[in-house]
């Protein structure tokens, strides 16, 4: 097999671990291991996100018969043409920013992710979703993991959770994954100045590194201490980031932009986790305008913002950007305008080295039971494209890394090659 | 653990820390008998919030009016005014036990109804306001009651029939969200039902919604209430996977319209009562009593079930048998809890003192450790244990523990001042007070090593501020601080 010079560099993460400028904030551990600048941003929507109004079947006759109040109208989907059965596709008319990105040819849509008997516990499902185990026989997450499999020391500041509790996909044997959602509120007061307060930091500094081995719940709380203080300097050169681009005010988009400001100000993080909620989305859901309509333009303007800084600093093309929801909706709407949990859902990734397009094809949304591409009797899409094969692509394709052992089984058969 | 007071842990588990007025109390009463009122606080007046602007308590900060009411700050506010203050302090802590069971968010109701109705919902006062009481009254009112009729309310109750969408629960259109989180979280668990049964609970709770008693958005004029909404019930019968009555029938009968309220009243019963939902409950307070570091002694949740179903589902036996059985006084369970943020905030309060503090000042520090009173991440509640502890949510820990220190800086330098004779009296006058995890002997040299930092000891009222102030804070900011 023949592979081209350019194959070569997008399959193969070795051509750029290093000879990259190390940026100048980049830590010394940080550097001395090599830290590559590939970047993987992953954007959680949480409570599960209404794939079938994310991406709209808008010549499918079931979509709107089954949805009489929440079904966008053919006329209003941003239209982004057929998938592979040829089934026309539309994104959310508020997702005006992710069609920009589309037609950039840097975002790719995953159709029917999810897997087999696709739990619709929001907790269970998150779960999955986070450790890649749909038995749950995992109790850590496959980013955790690959943090697991990085030559030690690992850098207090390798990954950056930009919300207050460790998701799952983050939790780690060996490697405690700061959580900074506010940069600027990552510092250290005292009830003292001058040198009472720095006396106060130095002892506070040295008993967080007691870590005992006989009290492992003590020694954790310890570390947790101790990362904290390691990384505060470096996270205050951060804080005052405002980027390139005006980004929206809004939680995600402030989350995107700290995440940017890393990238630029060079800590050598590489893992992000990002997430912004809402999506449980039962009741009065919308379609043209309500609910749905400002989760969308949460998404989409916030995502362009990040997409247009980071084109501007340089960046996009080592940024990859993985978005989820832990399970799709139901595909009739409810009696109060909303939807209930469902099945499979639609993935997105972004990035400058994506190869952009529409991946899997659509469900016939026939609530026949014996239709193949739905489950529970016709109520819920079933998936198509297991979510561990797109994490395998990631893992693989953009990490460097084998995803076999992170897995625990191999899933890069079926993985749509949008890397 | 050597040297360590069985009365502190007790005030530290089943109380909300170690006031120097209770520690007092305590040393006059048996361990036996301490537990006693705690678990009997019925017998003590329900009076804390008489005390609330009074001089000698720990203040509240209003904008215009103090509106506990109808503004969900000021509700924050009197919640942790109660905990610090109470001499009911196991009620308070049942109270946030079942706030984080039917964890419910402020946000999504005031979203829907707006804020001062949804201020109410959560935290009305009954005989402040007219109508149904806020449901974090309910959790009050139903501490150590019955579960099944905490259950029941809990159905019935506004905020969570919007918070889990019930208002909208009609023949027509099923709704699932409530019929699946009270068997998911609420009751047994994930595996002992299928979806099948998710729908057809649905159907049983039609038609228990909400309406509008007169001008139901301003709390002044009127309320929202539960209504059971005959009309829109679905009549047919239930059958489920799993036994609703104890005679091993697992169908709820076809009912008319008028009747139907009954089927929710049955099924409610039938899941209370389940042995599996009181195994559930047993491990969750097993993790709430006496230890998140080793999982619940399987004999300890079958004695629990036992009590609780003998018992009909009263959780005051159960506590009761939590607090005086073995594995309470063990003392390789002592500190074996990470605390919550707000068990956390309300301890430093209460052992370092508050005059002159408003606990507004920790409303916002509470958020960047995690806990928002009123504002779970979702109907799961809290993560708790560990996953209190990121970066972030630890140096909230350690700058609420600043800024409290800095507060108190001049009250605990007086009280200090008995202890000024040497930098060992200082730092054993603030271990006893604070009563931390035993600190390992390095640890304490450290500490010492602080306080000696300021130059040679003479004991002087400035060095008695600055390092008092700052060994409470490093104390409180340390890893042994942050367990019960």
């Amino acid at each position: 097999m023949r592979i081209s010079r350019r194959a070569f560099i997008r399959e193969g993460v070795a051509a750029v671990t290093v000879g990259v400028a190390a940026p100048a904030f980049l830590s010394d551990l940080a550097r001395a291991q090599g830290t590559t600048s590939r970047s993987l941003v992953v954007l959680y929507l949480s409570g599960g996100n209404d794939g079938l109004s994310t991406l709209i079947p808008y010549t499918d006759s079931f979509y709107y018969s089954r949805r009489p109040t929440l079904a966008v109208p053919a006329g209003s989907v941003l239209q982004i043409g057929t998938d592979a059965a040829r089934t026309p596709l539309g994104l959310h008319p508020r997702l005006t920013g992710l069609r920009e990105i589309f037609d950039a040819g840097h975002l790719a849509v995953i159709q029917r992710t999810g897997y087999a008997n696709s739990s619709r516990s929001h907790f269970q499902g998150t779960d999955i979703w986070g450790s890649a185990s749909p038995a749950l026989s995992q109790s850590d997450g496959w980013l955790g993991r690959y943090l697991d499999t990085l030559p030690r020391p690992v850098d207090a500041l390798r990954g950056w959770n930009t919300t207050r509790e460790t998701p799952r996909a983050l939790a780690s044997r060996t490697v405690a994954v700061p959580a900074i959602p506010d940069a600027r509120a990552y510092s250290f007061s005292s009830p003292n100045s001058g040198t009472a307060a720095t006396d106060e930091r130095t002892a506070a500094l040295r008993m967080a590194g007691h870590l005992p081995a006989n009290r492992p719940q003590l020694a954790f709380v310890n570390s947790t201490s101790l990362s904290a203080l390691a990384t505060l300097d470096r996270v205050a050169a951060v804080a005052n980031y405002q980027g390139t681009v005006t980004y929206p005010n809004n939680g995600l988009a402030l989350a995107l932009r700290t995440v940017a400001g890393t990238m630029v100000r060079g800590t050598g993080t590489t893992i992000f986790w990002v997430q912004t909620g809402g999506f449980d989305t039962h009741a009065q859901q919308g379609a043209n305008a309500g609910a749905y309509v400002t989760l969308m333009a949460t998404v989409g303007d916030s995502v362009l913002a990040f997409y247009n800084d980071l084109r501007n600093q340089g960046l996009l093309g080592s940024t990859l950007v993985v978005l989820f929801s832990e399970f799709g909706r139901r595909i009739s709407e409810n009696g109060s305008q909303g939807t209930d949990h469902g099945a499979a859902g639609v993935m997105m990734t972004m990035g400058g080295a994506v190869r952009g397009g529409l991946y899997g094809t659509a469900a016939s949304l026939n609530p026949d039971p014996q239709n193949p591409q739905l489950e529970n009797s016709g109520g819920d899409v079933r998936f198509e494209t297991d979510f561990r094969a797109v994490y395998a692509r990631v893992l693989e394709q953009w990490l460097g890394t084998p995803s076999v052992p992170i897995l625990g089984g191999d899933f890069r058969a079926g993985a749509p090659t949008f890397l | 653990m050597a040297g360590v007071l069985f009365s502190d842990h007790i005030l530290r588990r089943a109380g909300l820390g170690v006031g120097h007025r209770e520690r007092a109390l305590a040393a006059a009463l048996s361990p036996t008998a301490l537990i006693d009122r705690l678990v009997n606080f019925d017998r003590l007046p329900d009076d804390v919030d008489t005390h609330i602007g009074e001089p000698g308590y720990a203040g509240v900060t209003a904008r215009g009016q103090f509106s506990p009411n109808t503004v969900i700050d000021d509700a924050r506010q009197r919640w942790l005014f109660r905990m610090v203050h109470t001499d009911r302090p196991l009620q308070e802590r049942m109270a946030l036990f079942w706030h984080n069971h039917f964890a419910t968010a402020y946000s999504k109701i005031a979203g829907t109804f707006g804020a001062p109705a949804a201020t109410r919902m959560l935290a009305g006062k009954p005989g402040e306001v007219a109508g149904p009481p806020g449901q974090y009254e309910l959790f009050r009112q139903h501490a150590l009651g019955s579960f099944r009729d905490l259950l029941l309310a809990v159905a019935r109750d506004p905020a969570m029939l919007v918070w889990l969408d019930g208002r909208l629960n009609t023949r027509a259109r099923p709704q699932e969200n409530f019929a699946r989180e009270i068997m998911e979280l609420f009751t047994w668990g994930v595996g002992h039902y299928t979806e099948a049964d998710v729908v057809a609970a649905a159907r049983v709770f039609t038609g228990w919604n909400l309406r509008a008693n007169g001008n139901a958005r301003d709390p002044a004029t009127g309320y929202y209430e539960y209504v059971f909404n005959s009309g829109q019930h679905d009549t047919a019968a239930k059958t489920f996977t799993f036994p609703v009555y104890p005679d091993g029938n697992r169908t709820i009968p076809a009912r008319s319209g008028a009747a139907g309220e009954q089927d929710g009243v049955d099924f409610i019963n039938a899941l209370a009562t389940h042995r599996e939902t009181a195994r559930s409950l047993a491990r969750k307070l097993w993790g709430f009593f006496i230890s998140e570091f080793v999982e619940p002694h399987p004999t300890f949740v079958e004695e629990i079930s036992d009590i609780y179903q003998r018992n009909d589902t009263r959780m005051l036996p159960v506590v009761s048998y939590i607090l005086s059985a073995g594995w309470f006084p063990a003392q390789g369970h002592y500190y074996a809890r990470y605390s919550w943020p707000v068990e956390f905030v309300v301890r430093a309060i209460k052992e370092v003192g508050w005059v002159g503090f408003s606990v507004d000042a920790a409303r916002s520090p509470l958020t960047n450790m995690g806990q928002t009173l009123f504002e779970p991440p979702d109907v799961a509640g809290w993560s708790l244990g560990p996953a209190w502890f990121g970066t972030s949510a630890m140096l909230a820990r350690m700058n609420f523990a600043a800024t409290l220190a800095g507060n108190q800086k001049f009250n605990l330098g007086r009280e200090a001042a008995a202890a000024r004779s040497s930098p060992e009296s200082l730092l054993a006058f603030f271990l006893d007070r604070l009563t931390p995890t035993p600190l390992h002997p390095d640890q304490e040299v450290e500490l010492l090593n602080y306080v000696r930092a300021g130059g040679a000891w003479t004991g002087s009222e400035a060095q008695l501020n600055t390092r008092g102030s700052g060994l409470a804070r490093l104390i409180l900011a340390s890893g042994e601080y942050q367990f019960i």
